[in-house]
């Protein structure tokens, strides 16, 4: 499954709530706003690493919405994937359903 | 073939439109004859808390319609349990939705099942399409 999350973690609580109902295997893509929550030294990132490592989840960040906010890939946590607009495609062709979380 | 389709719901009602839009598309798929249910967690829960009376608030109280949603044959109204703690909610907050079983001589039966966190983790996973709102 792919779980697509599009509001800061500092504005709203979907990212905290995706990731607590995220199962092994699954894949989290950040977009738009959510990007912020893919900086190394957020306090979310406590939340991303036990998705990351205690819980086979996959963490992506899409990389034009970390671009448009100035965020470059080396500020980016270590363990989440950074992607294109082409790798979000591949990202919902490789996973059979996606869940977005508003 | 019928798909199992889950209506995710996570915000307050009234304070967004999206509580009475979830409601209403809920309502339309009903007419097309999937498999469906619905769910409430974070303040979504707040979506079938009783008691509900925007009338001072100048809008209109749909949660009489979640009682609706029976004769629509939408059975499996699906709670966190953790999401109503956090808010200080219990089972006990929740409007008292039920069904008549139509394959047990119309016995009325409780719509509203309070499930943990790792229940709805499952619950997403055995869906065909999720619709958030």
């Amino acid at each position: 499954m792919l779980h697509i999350v599009n509001k800061s973690p500092f504005e709203r609580n979907a990212l905290k709530s995706c990731l607590a109902h995220a199962l092994a295997g699954d894949s989290v893509l950040l977009i738009e706003d959510a990007v912020i929550g893919a900086v190394s030294g957020s306090s979310i990132v406590t939340e991303l690493q036990q998705a990351i490592n205690g819980n086979a989840v996959k963490i992506y960040a899409l990389s034009p919405d970390l671009a448009a906010r100035g965020v470059k890939a080396e500020r980016v946590l270590e363990g989440i994937q950074v992607v294109d607009y082409a790798g979000f495609v591949d990202l919902t062709v490789a996973n059979e359903k996606t869940q977005s979380w508003l | 073939m019928a798909k199992k389709f889950l209506y995710l719901n996570r915000k307050a009602p009234y304070g967004t439109v999206y509580a009475l839009e979830s409601l209403e598309v809920v309502l339309i798929a009903a007419a097309f004859e999937q498999e469906v249910s619905l769910a409430f967690l974070d303040d979504g829960v707040y979506q079938i808390a009783k008691g509900q009376n925007p009338k001072a608030a100048g809008m209109k109280n749909f949660s009489p319609t979640y009682n609706a949603l029976g004769d629509y044959g939408i059975t499996q109204l699906y709670v966190e349990r953790e999401s109503l703690v956090e808010r200080g909610l219990t089972e006990e907050d929740l409007m008292p939705i039920v069904y008549e079983d139509e394959n047990d001589e119309y016995a009325e039966k409780p719509s509203v099942q309070v499930i943990s966190r790792a229940e709805m983790s499952q619950i997403m996973a055995e869906q065909d399409v999720t619709l958030s709102f």
